[in-house]
C-alpha cells in the first residue's frame, strides 16, 4: 500500500458501491416511483425530451467530427451526459440564469440558443463573445470552478432586487443554476461559493455533473464522501440524482430551482453520470481507464432508456423515431455548414474591447501595427 | 550528481525533444534525491497533459508522483508544508492561465517564508509552468505570466529554450534551495536537439550568447529564442550579423553578457511574447540604458505581444512576435 494513500477498499466504486439516487426512469425504460419527486409530462412532452436528447447527441458528434477534420481547434464532448443537461436545462424557467462550464452544449440548446453560438470559441475565432444577459446564459468558463462564485453573486443580486418569493410576488421570481464538474468540487472557488450561498441564502442551485473523471483523475482523487453530502457542511440540502435519467434530473432541478426562487436558499445537486468520450479531443482516455468500465456505462445510456419507455408505453412509433433522426441530421448538417463558412476574424480586432473606455497604449499599438502591415504592401520588406 | 550509473540510453550527447529532456531530467533528479516529489493534476497515470512526467509514477510510485485534487492553491500550499517537512516538491501547473488560483500561495507564502523566518526556513520548491502561445489553444492556455513572478522578491524565475538546457536546468532548479518558477516553452516541447548528459551544466542563473554577431544584439528567452535565431539567420541576407542572447534566468537577470554585447553592437532588440507594458523587456531596456548609454546608437526596442488579453487562436499569428517583426525592429534600430 502506498504510504500517502488512504487505506485500500475494494475497487474504485467504494464511494458509492450501489449509488443511491433519485431515479424516475431506469435503464430498462421502466418508470420508477419516488416519494418526493415526480414528473407530469404529456405524451408530447415525453417525445420532446427524447428529441432534445437525440439532437444534442448528434450535434456533439458533428462537432467531434469537425474537430477531427481540423475545422475546430478542440471540442469538449458531452457524450453520456445528455440527460443531465437536457433534464436540468429544460427545468429552467425563462427568467432563470445559467452559468455553464465549457461542456454545457446541451443546456445551451435547451435554453433555445442556436447551437452555433459556442462553436466560434472552439474554432479559435473568438472567446464565445455572447451577451450573457440576452441569453440568460453566461459565457463558457474554462477556469475550473470560477463560475460558481459568479452565479452566487448573481443570485445575491436577485435577493437584493427582491426578485424571490416574498419579494414583489409577481410570479416571475428568478433563480440561478451553476454548472461544474466533480473535479471542480476541489477548487477553493467552489467551496467559497458554497459558503457565500449558504450565508447569504442565495437563490442558486449548484449542479455538479459527476462524470467520474477530471481528465485522468477518478472521483477518489477529489473526495472521500459522496459529493452531494458536502452540502450539509455548508448548511443547505444536497441531493443525488441519476444523471442518466432525464426525468429525474428534470424533476430534481425543477424542485431545487423553485425552492430557490421561493426564498428557500441553495441546493447542491449531484448528477451521477459518466463521461463516455475523451475529456476533450486532445485527450487519450485509454491511458487511464479500462474499456469494460466504459462498456458497463453503455448499458445505462440516457437515450436508450427513453427510447424503450416511449416504445413500451406506445407513445412513439418507428415513424417518429426516424423523423427525429432526420431532424437531428438536418440540424447537424446546418451546424457544419455554418462552421465551415464562419468568417475569419479581422486581424485588427485583436486591439478591440480590452477596456470599455479604451486605452492610449493600445491606440498607439494599433496605429503602429497598421503602419507595420502597410509596409509589407509597399514592398518595404 | 550522485553515484547513479549512467544507463546506455543516457550516454553523452543524445538527441531529445525538450519535453523528453525535461522528463529525463526529472527522472534523474528523482533518482538522485529520494526527497524529490512530483505533484500536480494528471501527472500520474496520464503523465501530464504534455507527457512531461510520463512513466515517472510507474517507476517511482504514487507516493512520489502525486495526482492531486484539482486545486492549484492546494498544490502549492501543500508543497510548502511538504518542503517544511524536508521534501523537495516539483509542482506542475497544467497551463499558464491556471496558475492564478495559486498566486496567493506563491507570492505571499512561497516567496516570503525565508525572509519572514530571518533566513531559517528554506523552501526548495519548483513550480513548473508550460507557458506561451502558438499552439492554437482556447483561452487561458497561451499566457506569459513570467513578469508577475519576476517582480516578486523571494522567487527566482528561469526559462529553458532548448533540450540541453531543459535537461540540466530542471535538475539545477530542483537542487537549488531557492523557490523557482520554471517556465517551459510549451510550443517548443517537440523541438529536438543535442543533450549532453555527461557534460558540465552551464550555471542556472546565467544568460548565454547563442550566436555571436557584430551589428545588433537580440535578447530573448523561452519560446522566442527560436524566433530570434531564425531572424539572425535571415538577417545575414541583409548583410547583418545579429548577436543572439538567451536570458535563461529572468529573475535574477544576468545582464553582463548583454552589456558586453551592446557595447560592441550599439543596438539592442528585446523579444518576448508577454505584453511590453512593465514586461521583462522594460527592465532590460532600463538597465542597458543605465550601463551602456554612451554605446547605444539607438534606443532599446521591444518586440512583444500587444497590451491586450491573449487573443483567440486565429488571431495569435498577429499577436505573437515573429521573424518579420524582429527584423522590422532591427531595421528601425538601424534607421534611427
Ligand atoms: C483552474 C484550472 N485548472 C486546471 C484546468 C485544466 N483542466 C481543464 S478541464 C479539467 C478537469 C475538469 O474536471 P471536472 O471539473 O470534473 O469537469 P469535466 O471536464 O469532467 O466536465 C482540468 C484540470 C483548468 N481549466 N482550470
Amino acid at each position: 500500500m502506498a504510504k500517502g494513500q488512504p487505506p485500500a477498499r475494494d475497487g474504485r466504486d467504494d464511494i458509492a458501491p450501489e449509488p443511491e439516487f433519485v431515479q424516475l426512469l431506469n435503464p430498462e425504460g421502466e418508470r420508477v416511483e419516488h416519494p418526493e419527486y415526480s414528473v407530469d409530462f404529456s405524451d408530447e412532452e415525453y417525445r420532446d425530451l427524447y428529441r432534445d436528447l437525440v439532437i444534442v447527441r448528434k450535434l456533439d458528434k458533428e462537432a467531434t467530427a469537425l474537430q477531427r477534420q481540423g475545422e475546430l481547434a478542440i471540442w469538449a464532448s458531452l457524450l453520456g451526459q445528455e440527460a443531465a443537461q437536457v433534464g436540468s436545462g429544460r427545468a429552467l424557467r425563462p427568467q432563470d440564469m445559467a452559468f455553464p462550464t465549457y461542456r454545457e452544449h446541451g443546456v445551451l440548446y435547451c435554453r433555445g440558443i442556436d447551437p452555433i453560438m459556442p462553436l466560434s470559441l472552439f474554432r479559435g475565432v473568438d472567446y464565445g463573445g455572447w451577451d450573457p444577459a440576452k441569453y440568460k446564459f453566461n459565457m463558457y468558463t474554462i477556469v475550473i470552478g470560477a463560475q460558481t462564485l459568479h452565479a452566487t453573486g448573481y443570485a445575491m443580486g436577485i435577493n437584493l432586487d427582491g426578485r424571490i418569493g416574498g419579494g414583489n410576488g409577481s410570479g416571475d421570481d428568478e433563480a440561478v443554476i451553476a454548472y461544474f464538474g466533480d473535479g471542480a468540487s476541489s477548487q477553493g472557488d467552489v467551496n467559497e461559493a458554497f459558503v457565500w450561498a449558504g450565508v447569504f441564502h442565495a437563490p442558486v442551485v449548484f449542479f455538479c455533473q459527476n462524470n467520474q473523471y477530471a481528465i485522468s483523475e477518478p472521483l477518489e482523487r477529489q473526495t472521500r464522501v459522496p459529493l452531494y453530502q458536502r452540502a450539509a457542511g455548508f448548511g443547505f440540502p444536497g441531493v443525488r440524482v441519476d444523471g442518466n435519467d432525464v426525468l429525474a434530473t428534470y424533476a430534481v432541478t425543477r424542485a431545487a430551482m423553485d425552492n430557490a426562487r421561493h426564498g428557500q436558499g441553495p441546493t447542491l445537486i449531484e448528477a451521477y453520470t459518466y463521461r463516455m468520450g475523451a475529456h476533450t479531443t486532445s485527450d487519450d482516455p485509454t491511458r487511464y481507464r479500462i474499456a469494460s468500465e466504459v462498456e458497463s456505462w453503455q448499458a445505462k445510456d440516457p437515450i436508450l432508456r427513453v427510447h424503450r419507455f416511449l416504445t413500451n408505453q406506445g407513445l412513439a412509433d418507428d415513424a417518429f423515431f426516424s423523423s427525429v433522426e432526420e431532424q437531428a441530421a438536418e440540424v447537424a448538417t446546418h451546424l457544419r455548414e455554418r462552421v465551415l463558412s464562419m468568417p475569419e476574424p479581422d486581424p485588427m480586432s485583436v486591439f478591440d474591447n480590452a477596456y470599455p473606455n479604451g486605452s492610449p497604449l493600445i491606440d498607439e499599438e494599433r496605429e503602429r501595427f497598421v503602419a507595420y502591415q502597410a509596409s509589407f504592401a509597399e514592398g518595404a520588406h | 550528481m550522485t553515484g547513479q550509473a549512467v544507463t546506455s540510453a543516457e550516454k553523452a550527447a543524445t538527441t531529445l525533444s525538450i519535453g523528453k529532456a525535461l522528463n529525463n531530467g526529472l527522472r534523474r533528479a528523482m533518482e538522485d534525491d529520494p526527497k524529490v516529489l512530483i505533484m500536480g493534476e494528471d501527472v500520474g497515470k496520464l503523465g501530464g497533459v504534455f507527457r512531461i512526467t510520463d512513466g515517472l509514477q510507474k517507476d517511482f510510485g504514487e507516493d512520489r508522483v502525486i495526482d492531486t485534487p484539482l486545486a492549484e492553491s492546494g498544490i502549492v500550499g501543500t508543497a510548502i508544508g511538504l518542503a517544511l517537512r524536508g521534501y523537495r516538491p516539483v509542482c506542475e501547473i497544467q497551463f499558464d492561465g491556471f496558475v492564478y488560483p495559486a498566486y496567493d500561495q506563491i507570492v505571499s507564502q512561497v516567496a516570503k517564508f525565508h525572509y519572514r523566518s530571518r533566513g531559517q526556513v528554506r523552501l526548495p520548491i519548483v513550480i513548473r509552468i508550460p507557458f506561451g502561445g502558438g499552439i492554437g489553444a482556447v483561452e487561458h492556455h497561451s499566457e506569459s505570466p513570467e513578469a508577475y513572478f519576476s517582480h516578486t522578491a523571494g522567487l527566482k524565475v528561469v526559462s529553458c529554450a532548448n533540450p540541453n538546457d531543459a535537461y540540466w536546468m530542471i535538475q539545477q532548479a530542483i537542487a537549488s534551495d531557492d523557490p523557482i518558477i520554471f517556465m517551459e516553452p510549451k510550443r517548443r516541447y517537440w523541438e529536438k536537439g543535442q543533450v549532453d548528459t555527461d557534460g558540465e551544466p552551464y550555471p542556472l542563473h546565467s544568460a548565454r550568447v547563442l550566436r555571436p554577431g557584430t551589428d545588433a544584439t537580440v535578447v530573448a528567452y523561452g519560446p522566442m529564442v527560436r524566433v530570434a535565431l531564425d531572424a539572425a539567420a535571415a538577417a545575414v541576407e541583409d548583410g547583418r550579423e545579429l548577436e543572439v542572447i538567451d536570458l535563461r534566468s529572468l529573475s535574477p537577470l544576468d545582464l553582463g553578457p548583454v552589456y558586453d554585447s551592446v557595447r560592441r553592437t550599439g543596438r539592442l532588440v528585446v523579444v518576448h511574447e508577454a505584453p511590453s507594458n512593465l514586461g521583462l523587456g522594460s527592465e532590460v531596456a532600463a538597465r542597458v540604458t543605465e550601463k551602456c548609454f554612451y554605446s547605444l546608437e539607438a534606443p532599446v526596442l521591444r518586440v512583444t505581444g500587444f497590451n491586450v488579453p491573449y487573443p483567440a487562436a486565429r488571431l495569435e499569428e498577429e499577436y505573437l512576435p515573429d521573424l518579420d517583426r524582429v527584423l522590422d525592429a532591427v531595421d528601425r534600430s538601424f534607421g534611427w
